[in-house]
């Protein structure tokens, strides 16, 4: 279209820089939690995850060696020589450091008094030198060198440092402590049976809807039509009543079969669109050969609509997973055992709000399902959703 | 039981049954019913085409109507009564509506429902629209469209900790975390702002996020109605002389007008309903309430079933209009 359009270059170029625009803005979000999980507690708190990405200026605070086992004799004055980095246990080897020094000191009043290489005097001949890389060199008489060793004050700039530490521990913490790897095989084992089963019963409804003749069935897609938009808060109450008194109660039981209840209206009017549209021939042909509606549906309609069961299965696993809703409603009880990922992020929200590690590496956990999925099947969803959207 | 294994068992029995239950009923339907031999034979097999129907529906008429159509009707009775001790029920009338009409807290729930009523749905219909017709003009625009379009897989619990992250107010004399505390800072703001808690501009900061989910949503389907349109009509404007502006407003726009109505419909649908990002991000603090989280606050909280059933009654209420719409198209289509 855009030879028609007679495209004109300078707004080519507004366009490119507009789009590029939102695309960051829309990533940015997503950016900074999923940044921030890779870095430890303290890191969050001491600066914005954007300056994470860069090398940033950071003061560090190290002690030199203990002089009792690592000093020498040299031409008559003792000398402990090392780097701090290494001995920090940041890197091996001293030609790994990546860090820069800018300014160092020795003292906590002034952090950045010498410059690297400069040599600070610490009073009656004592002194200490260190180099960009921070190697050090403390020098001194016996008894200078000796007792406790000095602080060295370090001011460089530092690469990014990114851990999986949090990971760890959400997710494969022995104690289990912030209860994530529960709330993740709940999720699953809500997710999967409600995904499945409402497919199955729609696809037969839809293809009854589709392709079959009887009284009544305008009537019953025009319901299914306007159950679509019923908000879901009208059924919570009664659906409650009713699965209490059945004797279901709160559990994996109750929220399958809400979840399967919500979820039909879009199946079967996603589905029965799809099949409407496949073409008359196939049918009509078959059904001379002597097929059976039923296996007319099972040996050509079903086959035949993979995509659309494919959309109806990327909304109903997204939407599940994604629910909080009625997982609090249907499924979590006091004991808490039954708790999902949802539940468990808004729980932490409140017990650990200022806990960012954990938070982000949570919600990632939580959000890395779903976007793989998405990334995986998008052609379905977009299928889907145009497809499902009421005309 | 393992819950893992207990939701195994429910996948074979759920499965299995519905498989075994349309197999059996139609095997039923077909050789001890109504077989198709014998002396009635033509008759048997009208009979059951005429039941079988019914047979694929069952399942699912039984479902809709239990967990949708019934707790309309349900609801509806609920919102007239009050519960008394003992599990007995009262008729109280309008009692619960007028009630709740006199809270403040409802009556705040109700103009930030409106707020988000307007707002959402245009700011995303807008922004989606707006990416649409950049991104289907240059190469990498399907890669911008997938970014655009990501947010929609991400929990509305998911995106309120990546908000929360965002909205993050630290001390003056520490670096701030959060980004909008950064800029406002860096643009000279005297201290930084706990943004969630200033009222009315909060609700701003909670819609925010729903936009970012949705736009990517609005962004698809009006793509797709923008490839739709017919080409003609717009070499037609080039040769006129209109500029891509005019193209875009007067010639493209008005030709997409049903499906930017689907689009804004659909998105309101969505935002009456919206709940967890409310529930996790202030819980109705600081003048955020909306209606669904003060239903639910009323049925679970306060457990009062009445007034939560009236709240319910009310979000029903604004959903009307685009049910009977949709239903009015939907069988205007089929004719």
């Amino acid at each position: 279209m855009d030879s028609i359009a007679g495209k004109k270059s300078g707004l080519t170029w507004a366009v490119h820089i507009s789009v590029a625009a939102l695309v960051l803005l829309w990533i940015f979000p997503t950016l900074g939690l999923f940044v921030s999980s890779f870095r430890t507690g303290d890191q969050i708190t001491a600066s914005g995850w954007w300056k994470a990405l860069f090398p940033s200026e950071q003061n560090e605070q190290f002690r030199a060696a203990d002089p009792e086992d690592n000093r020498e004799l040299i031409d008559g004055v003792y000398v402990v020589a090392g780097n701090v980095y290494v001995e920090a246990g940041k890197v091996d080897d001293p030609a790994d450091v990546a860090a820069d020094v800018s300014a160092w000191g020795v003292s906590s009043r002034e952090i950045s008094a010498y410059a690297p290489g400069e040599t600070a005097d610490m009073g009656e001949g004592e002194t200490m030198t260190v180099q960009a890389n921070g190697d050090y060199v403390w020098l001194g008489s016996d008894e200078q060198i000796s007792g406790r060793a000095p602080r060295i004050f370090v001011t460089a700039l530092s690469p990014p440092d990114f851990t999986l530490q949090n990971y760890n521990n959400v997710l494969f913490d022995p104690a289990n402590r912030e209860g994530m790897t529960k709330a993740f095989f709940n999720t699953l084992t809500v997710t999967i049976p409600a995904t499945i089963i409402p497919i199955l019963i729609a696809a037969f409804a839809a293809y009854a809807l589709a392709w079959m003749d009887f009284p009544g069935r305008a009537l019953l897609i025009a319901a299914v039509v306007g159950l679509l938009v019923v908000p879901l808060q009208l059924a919570l109450i009664p659906l409650l009543k009713i699965h209490n008194d059945i004797g279901i109660g709160k559990g994996y039981l109750g929220v399958w079969l809400a979840h399967t209840g919500f979820g039909l209206p879009l199946a079967i009017y996603l589905l029965r669109n799809y099949m409407v549209g496949l073409p008359k021939d196939i049918i009509e042909n078959a059904k001379v050969d002597g097929a059976t509606d039923f296996q007319i549906f099972t040996k050509i309609i079903l086959p035949l609509s993979f995509p659309a069961l494919a959309s109806f299965a990327i909304f109903q696993f997204l939407w599940t997973w994604n629910d909080l809703l009625v997982a609090m409603v249907f499924l979590i009880d006091s004991s808490g055992e039954t708790t999902v990922m949802t539940r468990q992020i808004v729980e932490l929200l409140g017990t650990r709000g200022g806990d960012w590690e954990i938070l982000a590496t949570s919600a990632f956990v939580s959000i890395a399902v779903p976007l793989g999925v998405f990334f995986a099947m998008q052609k379905y969803l977009v299928r889907g959703l145009l497809a499902g959207s009421v005309k | 039981m393992n819950p893992a294994l207990q939701g195994l068992l429910m996948i074979i029995i759920g499965v299995g049954g519905c498989v075994g239950y349309f197999y059996g009923a139609n095997v039923f339907l077909d050789k001890v019913l109504y077989p198709a031999s014998g002396p009635n034979a033509g008759r048997n097999i009208n009979r059951a085409n005429m039941i079988r129907p019914w047979v694929f529906l069952f399942p699912a008429m039984a479902a809709l109507g239990l967990y949708l159509a019934y707790p309309v009707v349900e609801t509806l009775r609920m919102s007239f009564t009050e519960r008394l001790s003992g599990g007995r029920e009262q008729f109280v009338g309008f009692d619960n509506y007028s009630q709740m009409f006199g809270e403040p807290k409802f009556r705040e729930a109700l103009r930030n429902n409106m707020l988000w009523l307007i707002i959402v749905p245009a700011m995303s219909t807008a922004l989606g629209l707006l990416a649409a017709q950049l991104t289907d003009r240059i190469r990498w625009g399907n890669i911008a469209k997938s970014i655009i379009f990501m947010p929609m897989a991400i929990s509305f619990v998911g995106a309120a900790v990546i908000f929360k992250l965002i909205y993050e107010a630290r001390p003056i004399d520490v670096q701030q975390i959060g980004v909008l505390n950064a800029v406002y800072m860096q643009l000279g703001g005297a201290e930084p702002q706990q943004w969630l808690t200033i009222p009315l501009w909060n609700n701003l900061f909670l819609m925010v996020v729903l936009v970012w989910i949705q736009t990517g949503f609005a962004m698809v389907i009006l793509s797709a109605a923008l490839r739709g349109i017919p080409e003609e009509t717009i070499e037609a404007a080039i040769i006129d002389g209109a500029n891509p502006f005019q193209i875009f407003f007067k010639i493209k726009v008005p030709q997409i007008m049903g499906t930017i109505v689907v689009v804004w419909t659909t998105i309101t649908i969505t935002v009456l309903k919206v709940f967890d990002i409310v529930f996790a991000m202030t819980n109705g603090q600081w003048e955020t309430q909306v209606l669904a989280n003060y239903m639910y606050d009323k049925m679970f909280r306060a457990n009062d079933w009445g007034m939560g059933s009236a709240a319910a009654m009310v979000i029903m209420l604004l959903v009307m209009p685009i049910l009977v719409w949709n239903v009015y198209n939907a069988r205007k289509e089929m004719r």
